[in-house]
């Protein structure tokens, strides 16, 4: 600790030069706390995913629907608890410009599989007794001022009604907290059975079955039973758990993984010639202040753990400010909108940490080394 | 008056590209406790590198180097750092003060190596920086200080760990007239009143006549040797 000064000191010799070579290994760490908190935060929301929960999917791909006939089907299966259908609706409320994240469903048999929504039972009831009812999320409700009871109209350009309209009137009976996926995600639900009637085309078709299983150890098992069960049918299915659907689909989009650690380690190993020249500079110009402080009794090991320490304080400072920019990032209500309650996991705090101190440790090895040979007689002969 | 410093048949010798060079050829010399002695000859005669093996910062080819009685030419790199910091201070001709600390700093910086305490070192820095008359300057960095108060507290650092030899390359080198007198005058107060042993390297006559006793050297070995009244 009595040395600190005169680390600290030797760390600020070049201002300019210091705080240049910092702001690179701040937004270095920026960069890195930003693509790994998102890599990992996906992961851990993907591992956070229910484990009993299911979704069965076209096996062709998603744009291809699936028959609401097998629901029943579905049902039917040992092991399954709920079923629910889940029909894409994406709707607009007013206007076009405000979409609304609509989905046509089993009300109960979804709030079963989603355990994290939170709803009062009576609004299932109300749900099952109104034909034309919707649930709401509450923070959708509290943006469009809609209270229960409200009729809201919903525009569609897909699903055109029977009627020959092109806007629902659906009637709000209750609204819930939480979401489906995380927090984020601010769901509109109508009631499939209303849907299949009023539709003028589809009305026999849903998305996708979403489903819990009475017992995880059956997920397999179940998953298995249904896709053998619809097996050479005009509409094959793929059952999968919540999070390889999730992974899939998120891979379709782009291998986050591979995009996040590929950028991550180009700029890091950029970033230890920057490191690595700066230090060696910085001993280069200070070689006949260490042959000084050798003169006055300071051993080569000494030398070499100060320009390490040197080093180290630099990368860990720069990192610090970095990863705790990239933290503030993740707070900021625009990107909480767009990716729902990420945060920047611990586990990325801590590879940046050891990142840091492995970058301080091999770009600070070399001058320190150097500093530690460093001849004294010679050192202070060139002046 | 017993010998400090002493130095038997010492040779030194440097490889420079394929040629060997022999820099001091068979050196003796002792060197009395309290004694203030100049080292004096022309670029090229060795005496930097007598005083290089003197103050334990390098080794000689051949021959033994004892202060106050140890081999240090014995000692391995890691005890001759140990040794000079427990032995020696330094004042060298361009202060080589460490421009990001002020005075105080820059002064305490051997102490860091003992196992004084902070008020300690402060208190040892405080005296050392009363007996070079630069209290006023404590906070200063180098570069705001003129280049005779920056030697000053280059002596400042060479006196502050009490050392049992001080030595001083050409103190007075990069300095005027006055300021180099007003340093002389400290140095040999500090051999006078305070007893230090004092080895010192100089090619100006005016600064040895500072000393208690000269030695010039030629091509590596020692030609003259002029003993002064020590008082």
């Amino acid at each position: 600790m009595k040395y600190f000064r005169l680390v600290w000191a030797g760390l600020w010799r070049k201002k300019v030069r210091t705080i240049l070579t910092m702001l690179s290994i701040v937004f270095a760490f920026l960069l890195f706390g930003l693509l790994q908190g998102i890599n990992q935060g996906f992961n851990q929301q993907l591992q956070r995913l229910d484990v009993d929960r299911m979704y069965v999917t076209p096996r062709n791909g998603q744009a291809d629907p699936l028959p609401i006939s097998y629901y029943e089907q579905i049902k039917a299966i040992p092991g399954v608890k709920a079923v629910a259908p889940w029909t894409y609706f994406g709707g607009y409320f007013q206007d076009a410009r405000n979409p609304i994240p609509a989905f046509a469903t089993e009300a109960r048999a979804l709030f079963e599989v989603y355990k994290e929504l939170e709803i009062k039972p009576e609004y299932l009831d109300a749900m099952e007794k109104t034909r034309t009812g919707a649930l709401v999320r509450d923070t959708l409700a509290a943006k469009y001022g809609w209270k229960i009871g409200d009729r809201v109209p919903i525009g569609t350009s897909i699903w055109t009604q029977k009627s020959g309209g092109s806007t629902w009137y659906l009637d709000i009976v209750g609204t819930f907290g939480a979401s489906a996926y995380g927090g984020g995600f601010p769901s509109f639900y109508l009631n499939q059975s209303y849907f299949s009637e009023a539709a003028a085309f589809g009305n026999h078709q849903t998305s996708l079955y979403v489903l819990r299983v009475e017992d995880p150890r059956q997920a397999a098992s179940v998953a298995s039973a249904i896709d053998t069960k619809f097996e050479n049918s005009n509409a094959e299915t793929r059952t999968e758990s919540e999070s390889a659907m999730m992974q899939r689909q998120l891979k379709q989009v782009a291998d986050i993984n591979f995009i996040a650690n590929t950028i991550a380690g180009a700029v890091i190993f950029t970033l230890l010639f920057l490191t690595a020249n700066t230090m060696m500079q910085s001993v280069r110009e200070r070689t006949s202040e260490l042959a000084v402080l050798k003169t006055l009794g300071f051993s080569d090991g000494k030398v070499l753990v100060m320009v390490l320490v040197e080093a180290l304080m630099l990368c860990l400072f720069a990192a610090a400010i970095g990863l705790f920019l990239a933290g503030a990032v993740f707070t900021a209500p625009q990107l909480r909108a767009v990716l729902g309650a990420l945060g920047m996991p611990t586990i990325v705090l801590v590879m940046g940490g050891a990142i840091a101190v492995g970058l301080a440790l091999v770009s600070g090895l070399p001058p320190a080394w150097r500093a530690k040979r460093l001849n004294i007689v010679e050192a202070l002969a060139v002046r | 008056m017993t010998a400090l410093v002493t130095l038997r048949n010492i040779t030194k010798s440097y490889t420079r590209g394929k040629q060997k060079v022999e820099v001091l050829h068979g050196v003796d010399l002792d060197i009395e406790s309290g004694e203030f002695l100049a080292l004096m000859g022309p670029s090229g005669s060795g005496k930097t590198t007598m005083l290089n093996l003197i103050a334990g910062l390098d080794r000689p080819s051949s021959g033994e180097v004892s202060v106050n009685g140890e081999r240090i030419d014995r000692l391995s790199r890691g005890a001759l750092a140990d040794w000079r910091a427990r032995h020696i201070g330094f004042v060298f001709q361009f202060y080589n003060l460490l421009p990001v600390l002020t005075a105080e700093s820059n002064v305490e910086v051997p102490l860091l190596l003992t196992n004084l305490s902070r008020s300690q070192r402060r208190q040892r820095v405080k005296t050392a920086l009363e007996l070079v008359g630069l209290s006023d300057r404590a906070r200063h960095k180098p570069g705001e200080l003129s280049g005779g108060q920056q030697q000053r507290v280059a002596i400042a650092r060479a006196i502050v760990a009490d050392p049992t030899l001080l030595v001083c390359d050409e103190p007075t080198g990069d300095l005027d007239r006055q300021s180099a007198e007003e340093i002389m005058n400290l140095v040999q107060a500090l051999n006078r009143r305070h007893g230090k042993t004092i080895v010192m390297v100089t090619h100006d006559p005016k600064a040895a006549s500072f000393a208690s006793r000269e030695l010039h050297l030629d091509k590596g070995r020692l030609a003259e040797n002029v003993a002064r009244d020590a008082a």
